[in-house]
């Protein structure tokens, strides 16, 4: 028998937030909203878009499933498996490089003592090496959520920027506000 | 420090607000061009200004937009990309966060110029809080009636709307971001049709990039003719150079295209210097798709004329000894750097960005990246040079979108000029392998 799958719903706020997007384009283009609508189903999902995230997302849109899994594989910011409370998406390309980002991706395995793609043992950090940011005169730097954090050039930065981490919750989505 | 066109007013307080910005002659384009002019004496302001597009291919933009087709009855689109996504290049990005309105009012003033009535802001979704910025600011120009209906009391009616990515670097190129934008994977088109026939929503459309449609404003108010004064020949006006890598000041410069290499690398005014007292090894001059020069060939062409800040100093001597202001992402690196490492970390950047619809580009880049990795981890055999220059030939060309000739040209152009250096990790993989190990020069010197 088939897994019955437990139905999402999303906050009124976030609702609203996609019938915002879905206004910006002419009828019947409403699939246009789709990227918009994911990033926002993962920032109100904890961080990942889930298949059952997906189907209400076809469903809003009244298009097929499958149209909505190939965007989100294709993308990726999109997370399709849980994560932890922080997701460290690391610049690893080749200006964040000139100034440190591969030191920057070993220090931060050492401390948290995991490897690329995987959550600390607490929950708090998933390492997430990415591609150039569009930061590279304040390399290495990396992205948590909406965030930028730069300069991550020595070990005390990198210190205090996971002290910090660990106390810090999310900046509530303006739409949420 | 030259003439400064887009950041004039970049560092007053409370400039990302209408206020502020208006006080600061914000806005003056719209009013003028809606009220006094014709969209068509807008887009021949434009063709005089020389204007290039500023997003890499430097393509002259009055020409880009005479060709947008104006069929009775469909909707023509201008779409901004703000999709800044090539490695070096961070302008738009900062450009968009301290100045939102710059933007906002190139895209009407554009816009009207073009006939279109809705127009959208593509940015990468990584850029969220740039997003929000850009969205503030739009706000406040609904409410001060310079965008919806009627604005300005001209009868134009304009709606501009921003749309985040998703994460992937072929949405820049613009067929992938009109899909994208339709809420699709970023397969780039087939081209002919071109989006000016058919491009958003099967519609005319136009694409231009971030500093490109920020320039219009000045030439509205000031005159092509007088932007055309400005900067070298065919490389008119300013230019945004984002300056990274191994340099003591990296950030974002408005240059007046024409400025020598060696000063803006080594004046206070720009780059200032090689940082930690080293020396000059190389530069990527305009994103990391460009091919990377020596020295040498950096600050002289090879017949020994300065190399100059402009389309045509930077790429004279073709790819041989040249290489393309591009995006103007200015990359430095010092003695320090392997060349080697490098061109393997682009090629995986590459490998990770192609979109997977053209086997050349699929397959090639993921031969070069492996091919690449295994001489930087000492296991390269001697014939993977050759085999690198001929996957980078077989796929420059030969794919639906430039992101192919994109990977193919850096790992071509570090071959040319850093070959001895390959041939070192080759030959010798224990010292090239070793911690901090640098060539410096020692292919034959070294004993195996």
């Amino acid at each position: 028998m088939a897994e019955i799958l437990n139905e999402v719903q999303f906050s009124d706020a976030a609702m609203a937030e996609m019938q915002r997007y879905i206004s910006h384009y002419p009828e019947g283009r409403q699939k246009s909203a789709l990227l918009p609508m994911l990033h926002i189903a993962q920032a109100e999902l904890g961080g990942w878009v889930s298949p059952e995230a997906m189907d209400k997302i076809a469903e809003i849109l009244n298009i097929q499933p499958i149209e909505v899994y190939e965007v989100a594989t294709f993308y990726t910011m999109f997370n399709l498996k849980p994560v932890g409370k922080h997701v460290l998406e690391v610049c690893r390309t080749g200006p964040c490089c000139l100034r440190g980002a591969d030191e920057l991706i070993d220090t931060l395995k050492r401390k948290l003592n995991i490897e690329e793609g995987e959550t600390s043992a607490d929950g708090m950090f998933t390492l997430k090496p990415v591609e150039c940011l569009a930061s590279c005169g304040t390399g290495p730097m990396l992205q948590v959520r909406e965030l930028f954090y730069e300069n991550l050039g020595s070990e005390q930065r990198v210190d205090e920027f996971l002290e910090m981490m660990r106390h810090k919750e999310h900046e509530t989505p303006t739409w949420a506000k | 420090m030259g003439l400064k066109i887009l950041t004039e007013h970049i560092n007053v307080p409370g400039i990302e607000t209408l206020e502020v910005y208006r006080k600061h002659g914000g806005y003056k384009s719209v009013e003028k061009a809606l009220k006094t002019m014709t969209p068509e004496e807008v887009v021949e302001e434009v063709k005089t200004s020389g204007l290039r597009g500023r997003g890499g291919a430097g393509f002259p933009t009055g020409m880009k937009w005479s060709f947008l087709a104006k069929p009775e009855g469909v909707p023509r689109y201008l779409v901004c990309n703000a999709d800044e996504s090539e490695p070096g290049t961070f302008k738009d990005r900062w450009y968009m966060e301290n100045n939102p309105h710059a933007l906002i009012e190139g895209m009407i003033t554009s816009s009207y110029a073009l006939g279109a009535n809705t127009s959208y802001i593509y940015i990468r979704g990584e850029l969220m809080f740039v997003l929000r910025i850009l969205e503030k600011a739009i706000a406040e120009a609904y409410a001060a009636g310079l965008l919806g209906k009627n604005i300005l009391g001209s009868g134009y009616n304009l709606d501009l709307h921003v749309a985040p990515g998703g994460g992937a670097y072929i949405c820049g190129e613009e067929t992938a971001l009109l899909e994208s934008l339709e809420g699709k994977r970023g397969n780039p088109r087939n081209k002919p049709p071109f989006p000016a026939v058919k491009g958003l929503f099967q519609s005319p459309t136009v694409v231009n990039n971030v500093e490109t449609i920020c320039a219009v404003p000045w030439i509205v108010n000031n005159t092509g003719a007088e932007y055309a004064k400005i900067g070298i020949g065919r490389s008119t006006g300013t230019k945004l150079i984002s300056a990274s890598g191994n340099i003591n000041k990296p950030g974002v410069y408005e240059i007046e295209l024409g400025v020598p290499v060696e000063e803006f690398i080594y004046s206070d005014a720009y780059c200032g210097g090689i940082w930690k007292g080293r020396e000059l090894k190389a530069v990527v001059p305009g994103g990391s798709s460009v091919p990377i020069l020596p020295k040498n060939l950096i600050l002289k062409t090879a017949a020994g004329e300065d190399r100059l800040m402009s389309y045509e100093s930077l790429s004279d001597g073709g790819f041989v000894t040249g290489s393309m202001l591009g995006s103007g992402a200015f990359i430095v690196f010092d003695e320090e750097q392997c060349i080697v490492r490098n061109t393997w970390n682009y090629a995986r950047f590459y490998h990770h960005e192609s979109c997977g619809q053209c086997s050349p580009c699929r397959e090639g880049t993921g031969w070069m990246e492996k091919v690449l990795h295994r001489i930087e981890y000492g296991h390269g055999h001697q014939q993977d040079i050759d085999l690198l220059v001929s996957v980078a030939k077989q796929i420059e060309g030969n794919t639906i979108c430039p992101l192919g000739d994109a990977a193919a040209w850096p790992v071509a152009a570090a071959i040319r000029h850093f070959r001895d250096e390959f041939e070192w990790h080759i030959k010798y993989p224990k010292e090239a392998t070793a911690p901090g190990a640098v060539y410096r020069g020692q292919l034959d010197a070294v004993t195996a």
